[in-house]
């Protein structure tokens, strides 16, 4: 039997997966990692894409997206700890602004900053759900 | 005593109350069941942050986050108010309400300022007429807590307290215990107490990707709103169970009411009868 290891897929509003692997390999921000049971600790950040699961005792693999995120990895455990809302460091400017003006009751204009930034990583996601839907059809 | 009329038109308003109060308890019932799915989904998520944090709180001693260092002597506070944006739900905010002014009013006596960020309705509306200096909310939540609604609020709290504005953190919501039990709580956020981040021992370190402080800073600031949206996702249970009990014991009131009002109506009828009856007799006997 293959060597496996424990592997969690959360977000805060929900549990993607859990079980068993023999891989997994997730888009770190500075190029895609493979993570094989028994790596060195190692905790990296995660952009938009899918992360795959090589589930163990079947060919099975299991295809989640992620919207960015922490991958948390130990010699026999990993966690991808996913974000469950599109993040962004523009985005989340804007959004403490907005919630700032929301305070101070300036319910007047519209932050077109924030409609902006929001469409930017609305597009940035779309693209990369896009990629994950494109590498699914190839295996069918 | 008042007429027959005047009593059925009475008992009537009494019955349609609480057929509105007893749909209220059951939505509200079928919504905390969802809510407290919910509550639990969130937790998974919340347990491993903490375990995360733990693990690079003992991991890496020569970097030490703003986070996660103590500060002497509070000179601004931020708070984080959560609660419901409905009413009609008992003491729930009221409760969580007395708590923060407890907590207010004292810092104040000490001299120390306070920075309020709301997020609900109720609670807004608490930290205006109070007069607190509320630098962000968010309202209309929904019955579902999504995190992108919050991320505004606890940003401008947690960047307050990383340019030094702000000394301490802390949030405040209600806790759900059960159906039955609801609880005020106040927690810490910031400075980031260790024994919250105890349990976990061990002399090693992660390779940081793509370097330490950046990937820290990410997992501490994940972690703060991981909490805030489990107190949030709390809070919504705590909600609709306290406006389940509320409505239950509205609806069980007006029964008792409609009793009441139905034995006068009765006794008022029995007793127009009777009268009736006694001049029938009285007349007879005259005329007899």
């Amino acid at each position: 039997m293959a060597m496996t290891m424990q592997v969690d897929i959360v977000s805060a509003e929900k549990t993607y997966f859990s079980g068993l692997a023999e891989f997994i390999a997730a888009p770190s921000i500075l190029g895609e990692v493979g993570v094989y049971p028994r790596h060195a600790p190692m905790l990296t950040r995660l952009k938009p894409g899918s992360v795959r699961v090589k589930k163990a005792m079947s060919d099975e693999e299991e295809l989640v997206y992620v919207s960015g995120g922490i991958l948390e990895v130990q010699p026999d455990v990993v966690t991808v700890l996913a974000d469950s809302a599109i993040r962004g460091a523009d985005l989340d400017e804007a959004k403490a602004l907005e919630a700032k003006r929301r305070a101070e009751e300036a319910m007047k204009d519209k932050a077109a900053a924030y409609e902006f930034a929001r469409a930017e990583a609305e597009l940035a996601e779309a693209v990369a759900q896009l990629a994950a839907i494109q590498k699914l059809r190839k295996r069918r | 005593m008042a007429g027959g009329k005047e009593i059925r038109t009475k008992i009537k308003s009494v019955q349609n109350t609480q057929k509105i109060t007893r749909a209220m308890e059951m939505v509200a019932a079928a919504k905390m069941r969802k809510a407290q799915d919910r509550m639990r989904t969130s937790r998974p998520y919340g347990e491993k942050m903490r375990v995360v944090a733990a693990h690079m709180s003992r991991a890496h001693p020569e970097y030490t986050h703003p986070f996660m260092s103590a500060r002497e002597g509070a000179k601004r506070i931020g708070i984080i108010v959560v609660s419901s944006d409905k009413g009609l739900c008992g003491g729930l905010n009221t409760n969580v309400q007395r708590l923060a002014l407890g907590k207010i009013k004292g810092w104040e006596k000490e001299g120390t300022a306070v920075d309020a960020a709301a997020i609900g309705n109720k609670g807004l509306g608490f930290l205006q007429r109070l007069g607190a200096n509320v630098v962000s909310s968010v309202t209309g939540l929904g019955d579902t807590p999504h995190l992108d609604a919050l991320i505004g609020p606890v940003k401008v709290m947690l960047d307050a307290y990383s340019e030094g504005k702000l000394d301490a953190l802390y949030l405040f919501y209600t806790k759900f215990i059960n159906t039955m039990k609801q609880e005020p709580v106040m927690e810490q956020l910031l400075p980031l107490t260790s024994e919250k981040l105890a349990g976990n021992d061990g002399i090693w370190d992660y390779i940081y990707e793509p370097d330490a402080k950046n990937v820290i800073d990410l997992v501490l600031r994940r972690y703060i709103e991981a909490l805030i949206y489990q107190a949030v996702a709390e809070n919504m249970a705590s909600e609709q169970s306290a406006r389940m009990v509320a409505m239950k014991a509205a609806s069980d009131n007006a029964g008792n009411v409609i009793g009441e009002l139905k034995l006068i109506y009765n006794k008022t009828r029995q007793a127009a009868i009777t009268k009736e009856l006694a001049e029938i007799v009285a007349g007879a006997a005259a005329v007899g």
